[in-house]
């Protein structure tokens, strides 16, 4: 994998002296100031330490009403008399934590069970941007990362080609195991489960590698650093994208699928096809040389 | 064989009649058979199918010509329109003649129901003693009853012919020997991230992180420096390498692990596993990070990380076993000796312990 | 195109013979002379085959192998059965630069560089999955019939070789293409053959050439696939249609229809448009499938590595059967003298599967041993008829169902959001008690069905004409039903006396497990009613019938069911609607 790596860096750089190089690095120039101004404009500006302790207050009003029943007054996480976890801490879990799980809709949590439910997120982003402040504000933790984490925009059409590549090995050595080839998601186990990733924003997806919600591992930037996170995103999105090549995909689930579509489909069609060619037509009682 | 035969050459019939056969129905005709103008209708019918038929062969190829395949082809409603294209023109071309086909025999083709009579599967009286009789005859005159010398060293000559092809097997592979036994991780071995082949540090990963990591003779370097030309794993010892050495890396809070000897072989909470079940071998890291328990897409057997990756679920019937890991001079996560266990699934040779009389073992011959 | 129908009855051999010598004549003398076909031909050209769609069901796995023969034909014109490492260039950008087996990376050519090559693949594989479903429901369809009795067992015995050949054939195919789920198969497999006891691990390196994966086991896979296993799915195939023309084709009871005779269609011309329009039909289905259903999208798992896995491993649905076995084992190994046993996958894929097919073979021979029935049958059963043999291949399937369950146990844990521990615990238990529940639900139905024959013979059918007698009383009419449905009604066996020579109980003096057996087989079976019923029940009828004159040949006088008089062409609400 290495000399794979390394050969396909020599190909960048022999493309770097192509006849096209020019304009490829006018494209980037191009993209590095969208991607410049992305970073200076004013919302991310306007985010100094003096607002962010602004918003940590408000957000700290926000955690009150919503989320301390089962995280504690002060976020310090709560245990039932018999000593069963109620609500984790969440000193330390970060901003990027609080903004996957209350962005995804999965907290507030309606009812403990084997799996948090995703479901329609009732906060605005202003808010839970607010309550993310609160959150990091009582001890250091993963931010919530920018677009130009996660997001391809600004590469090259070959860059992100390579990109899709890397992230494709790192995607099936990783993360196919427990959300299936296509991303369809899989079955863990007592009813816990990982969710589908094709529906799922690539902030999220972010998030998620970065934070490990619930069961999920934790894929920091130690273990899958920032640039291969974006890699395997960028895997995720040409996944999304990609057509149907041999038709519809009979819900990405495999051969189990496949095997009743078999059975229901075809074989039923081929059934119905010999109960009609056996069948009887329709008869007169018109006798032969009576008609003539 | 019943007898029955001996006596008359037919087929033994119910005899319990409850009530008279009325014999065959009368022939309905249908309107094709007695209208000229829906004979007609029909014939065309035929035709138009036929016709279609043409029509799809004559599309297909158009579509073969014109439309591109692969990922620079056209796209329909969100599929590949040559696959679309050819595959419903062609299956079109089929259709259309079978169905022809068959509404001809339906609706043209004459439809009275013959009667033809069954005899019984075995052959007359006579054909069968004629038979006996030629082959006695002609065991008879061959004399191989008589001559026991000659049919038994016949019987053991060809029987043994099959020795050859039995041997020629031989060479299809090498012998077991011992090679399902070790892996190809060393002590002091690098454990390296899994498609990068990056070194790991024990601050790298947080409490939580799951690394599918590899050793790093995989990726051709030891130490970081690239191995002389001859120790590179290439082609099939690669394949054989990575399918036994694959290994999970998992950080845990120390406090979450149960066994003694998965604590002495971890550092920091940081607990090295092998990736391949001890099931059938699919390679698994589906983890929950919050029980430490490791789940095989394959057959769902389960294994606890924080105990010596003990069975706890599912048709698995051995513990997985774990690396002991250490720390080199540069700080980087290194193995400290081979598995101390075969990896993979049982088989015949294999010897069964317990994790911790394995770990007694393991510190006699490492001298710890 | 008519025919003579006086000519019907007689004979349907009696070839026209031509006067002065056609195109057609003098073909079939210059090939007569050379072959002497025309001896054969009397005989064949005209056999005659029964009509039902029932008896179709064999067919499609006929054509469905053509099918395989023909698209498997063209993807070896492309496809390169070697594991050599090849850096991937061709079209598919997501896998470019990648190092993967030839094999897979002749697998993606196929898929998106030659045109069609994806259509290929999938008609195949779609083929392949129909091949073995049409299989199953064939063997399903004769056993509930009893068109496994004698004298056919031999053939029950071929089609039993074809279906364990045919999922064996499958199983190779689903591996060559070298990519993550059938490399995971193959590795599954691996696993198997070192659960042999005592030569597992001789057996395995041999396969493999060494330790798996090696760089063998797709070009010996290939062998196996394209060349040993068609060989013999061939001639068997072909022997399973001699005896099948030899045996002539079972048929249904009804009048005319005797086990002495056969009535249906001459093979030329009718049969031969019917099967070989249902050839066109086969090949026209698949690739309609393989147009717009995608089948193993292998450009998605990647290339096999051993280090990799993906959720959703399931191998093909009729290996799913051995998988969903191994996944609800418990995790029973046996350690002695350094040695390991392992029976959590000895028994449910060795074992289990062995024993499984040994029984599904020896089936028509323990059912003639059981009931000691020697005659020849050509006359179909209808299941209810047979309640115990019927009720055991219903729980024999109700028991391949529940490993089939077990082998989607993940899929069916995120589909019904279940605990997949939960499932497999049920299952486990499901697996054995599935089977007798199915037993004894199916026998008991079969038994009131032929009550309910009997029923309807003796006493006819409702009409649903509802009369009130001069006292004010109600009753339903009941019809006697047509003479063809009651004659069909009445051709079966009256219990165990029907089946041929006793040697029974009194021949030794003592039961056997063969006279116990006996007896549970024809258990509760109810018979046909005797002459004396029916006589009674004629006479009881005729009684009613007289109180009724009055209403008979009026519309609605429940006949219109029976096909005594048609429906459209009735007045039912009388002359004053109009």
């Amino acid at each position: 994998m290495v000399r794979l790596l390394n050969r396909s860096v020599g190909r960048l750089s022999r493309h770097r002296r192509g006849p096209l190089a020019g304009l490829v690095l006018l494209l980037l120039g191009l993209a590095l100031s969208g991607g410049l101004y992305a970073v200076f404009s004013p919302s991310s500006s306007a985010e100094t330490a003096q607002d962010q302790a602004a918003m940590a207050a408000k957000g700290r009003q926000l955690f009150l009403v919503s989320c301390a029943f089962c995280h504690g007054q002060n976020a310090e996480g709560l245990t039932s008399k018999d000593g069963k976890l109620i609500g984790p801490s969440l000193v330390g879990v970060g901003a990027a934590s609080v903004d996957f799980q209350v962005g995804t809709g999965r907290m507030p949590m309606v009812q403990p069970g084997a799996q948090v439910q995703k479901k329609k997120n009732i906060f605005s982003q202003t808010e839970i941007d607010e309550l993310a402040a609160y959150v990091a504000s009582l001890a250091p933790g993963p931010a919530i990362p920018s677009e130009k984490d996660y997001s391809t925009a600004g590469m090259t059409d070959a860059e992100k080609q390579e990109a899709i590549v890397r992230g494709g090995q790192i995607f099936l050595t990783n993360c196919t195991a427990c959300h299936n080839f296509t991303g369809e998601g899989g079955a863990m186990p007592r009813g816990g489960y990982a969710p589908k990733l094709l529906d799922t924003d690539p902030k999220y997806i972010y998030e998620a590698m970065l934070t490990g919600p619930q069961s999920m591992d934790t894929f920091s930037n130690g273990n899958i650093t920032p640039e291969e996170k974006k890699d395997v995103i960028a895997y995720i999105e040409s996944m999304k994208k990609q057509p149907g090549y041999g038709g519809f995909g009979l819900g990405g689930l495999g051969p189990v699928s496949e095997g009743l579509f078999a059975w229901v489909g075809g074989l039923g069609v081929m059934v119905a096809f010999a109960v009609w060619i056996a069948a009887h037509t329709t008869r007169t009682k018109k006798k032969k040389g009576t008609a003539q | 064989m019943s007898d029955s035969h001996e006596l008359e050459h037919s087929i033994e019939a119910h005899t319990d009649e409850l009530l008279p056969d009325p014999g065959l129905p009368e022939h309905h005709w249908r309107p094709t058979d007695v209208d000229p103008r829906a004979e007609r209708r029909a014939e065309r019918q035929v035709a138009t199918f036929f016709g279609l038929s043409v029509l799809c062969t004559v599309l297909f190829v158009v579509f073969y010509v014109t439309l591109r395949t692969g990922i620079n082809g056209q796209k329909i409603i969100g599929l590949g329109a040559s696959n679309v294209a050819l595959g419903l023109t062609l299956g079109g071309a089929f259709l259309f003649i079978g169905i022809g086909v068959i509404q001809w025999a339906r609706k043209l083709m004459a439809d009275v129901e013959l009667v033809e009579e069954r005899h019984p599967a075995s052959s007359s009286a006579e054909d069968r003693s004629a038979t006996l009789a030629a082959l006695q005859a002609g065991l008879e005159e061959s004399g191989i009853a008589r001559r026991p010398l000659i049919r038994n060293t016949l019987i053991g000559s060809v029987g043994l012919l099959i020795a050859p092809a039995v041997v020629m097997l031989r060479d299809l592979g090498p012998l077991p020997g011992d090679k399902l036994k070790h892996t190809v991780w060393t002590k002091n071995m690098r454990v390296v991230r899994d498609v990068v082949g990056t070194p790991i540090r024990p601050s790298d990963l947080e409490i939580g992180d799951l690394v599918n990591a590899e050793p790093e003779i995989i990726f051709g370097t030891s130490d970081g420096q690239p191995l002389p030309e001859g120790q590179v794993l290439e082609g099939a010892d690669l394949q054989v390498a990575k399918a036994k050495a694959a290994t999970v890396l998992l950080r845990m809070d120390p406090a979450d692990i149960v066994s003694d000897v998965t604590r002495n072989w971890s550092i920091d909470g940081i607990v090295a596993y092998s990736k391949i079940c001890t099931h059938v071998g699919c390679p698994i890291s589906l983890n929950e990070r919050t029980t430490h328990h490791l789940l095989c897409p394959c057959h769902q057997s389960t294994f606890d990380l924080a105990d010596s990756g003990k069975v706890i679920f599912g048709p698995a019937g051995r513990h997985l076993p774990q690396l002991p890991i250490g720390v080199d001079s540069e700080g980087y996560i290194v193995a400290l000796s081979d598995y101390p266990e075969p990896v993979g699934p049982s088989f015949w040779e294999r010897d069964t312990k317990s994790p911790s009389e394995i770990a007694d073992e393991w510190s006699k011959e490492n001298g710890q | 195109m008519s025919v003579d129908t006086s000519k019907v009855a007689t004979s349907n051999t009696s070839a026209a013979t031509a006067k002065q010598p056609t195109r057609i004549g003098k073909i079939t003398q210059w090939s007569d002379e050379r072959l002497g076909l025309a001896a054969m031909g009397k005989k064949n050209l005209r056999k005659i085959f029964p009509d039902h769609w029932s008896f179709m069901l064999g067919e499609i796995a006929l054509w469905s192998f053509v099918v395989l023969l023909i698209t498997g034909v063209f993807l070896t014109l492309w496809f390169k059965p070697s594991m050599a490492d090849v850096t991937y260039q061709g079209s598919y950008p997501n896998l470019r630069g990648i190092e993967m087996s030839q094999a897979y990376a002749s697998s993606l050519d196929i898929s998106f560089d030659v045109r069609g090559g994806l259509l290929l693949r999938q008609m195949h594989h779609w083929a392949a999955m129909l091949f073995i479903a049409a299989m199953m429901i064939h063997l399903l369809r004769v056993f509930f019939t009893g068109a496994h009795r004698k004298p056919r067992e031999l053939n029950w015995v071929i089609g039993s070789l074809l279906l364990i050949l045919g999922t064996l054939e499958g199983f190779t195919g689903y591996s060559l293409p070298d990519d993550l789920l059938s490399g995971t198969g193959v590795r599954a497999a691996d696993g198997f053959i070192q659960a042999i006891p005592i030569v597992g691990t001789y057996i395995g390196f041999f396969l493999f050439g060494g330790e798996f994966p090696g760089d063998s086991i797709i070009p010996r896979l290939y062998t196996i696939h394209v060349l040993l296993i068609p060989g013999l799915l061939l001639a068997l195939i072909a022997a399973h249609m001699l005896l099948l023309v030899y045996h002539k084709h079972t048929q249904w009871p009804g009048p005319g229809r005797k086990e002495t005779n056969v009535v249906g269609y001459p093979m030329l011309p009718v049969y031969a448009a019917k099967a070989g329009g249902f050839f066109f039909i086969t090949f026209g289905v698949t690739a309609v499938m393989g147009a717009v259903l995608s089948l193993n999208p292998v450009w998605k798992f990647g290339p096999y590595d051993p280090t990799k896995v993906t959720a959703g491993s399931q191998p093909d649905w009729y290996m799913g059967w051995p998988d969903g076995a191994l996944r609800i084992m418990p995790g029973w190994e046996s350690h002695f003298w350094g040695h390991t046993w392992s029976w959590n996958i000895f028994v449910p894929v060795i074992l289990m599967p062995t024993l499984s097919w040994i029984l599904l073979t020896i089936l028509p021979f323990l059912e003639a041993w059981i009931t000691g029935d020697k005659r020849e049958h050509h006359l179909l059963q209808r299941p209810r008829n047979a309640p115990t043999r019927t009720a055991f291949m219903v729980s024999l399937m109700t028991w391949y169902a529940m490993f089939w369950l077990a082998g989607g146990n993940d899929l069916i844990a995120i589909k019904l959001h279940s605990s997949i521990n939960n499932i497999t615990y049920a299952l486990r238990v499901l697996v054995f008690v599935g089977p007798a529940i199915a037993f004894f639900i199916t026998r008991r139905w079969c038994i009131a069905l032929q009550r309910h024959d009997n029923e309807t013979l003796l006493h006819g059918y409702e009409t649903g004409v509802i009369m009130r007698s001069p006292e004010g009383g109600y009753s339903e009419k009941h019809l006697a039903i047509n003479e063809a449905k009651a004659y069909a009604i009445t051709v079966r066996d009256r219990g165990p006396e029907g089946a041929g020579e006793d040697d029974g109980p009194t021949a030794k003096g003592k039961t056997t497990l063969r006279d116990r057996l006996r007896t549970l087989y024809y258990a509760d079976d109810v018979q046909k009613p005797t002459v004396e019923e029916l006589e009674e029940a004629h006479h009881h009828a005729e009684h009613e019938a007289h109180a009724l004159a009055g209403i008979e040949g009026h519309a609605a006088d429940g006949h219109q069911f029976d096909g005594h008089h048609l429906v459209e062409d009735e007045n039912l609400r009388g002359d004053h609607q109009h």
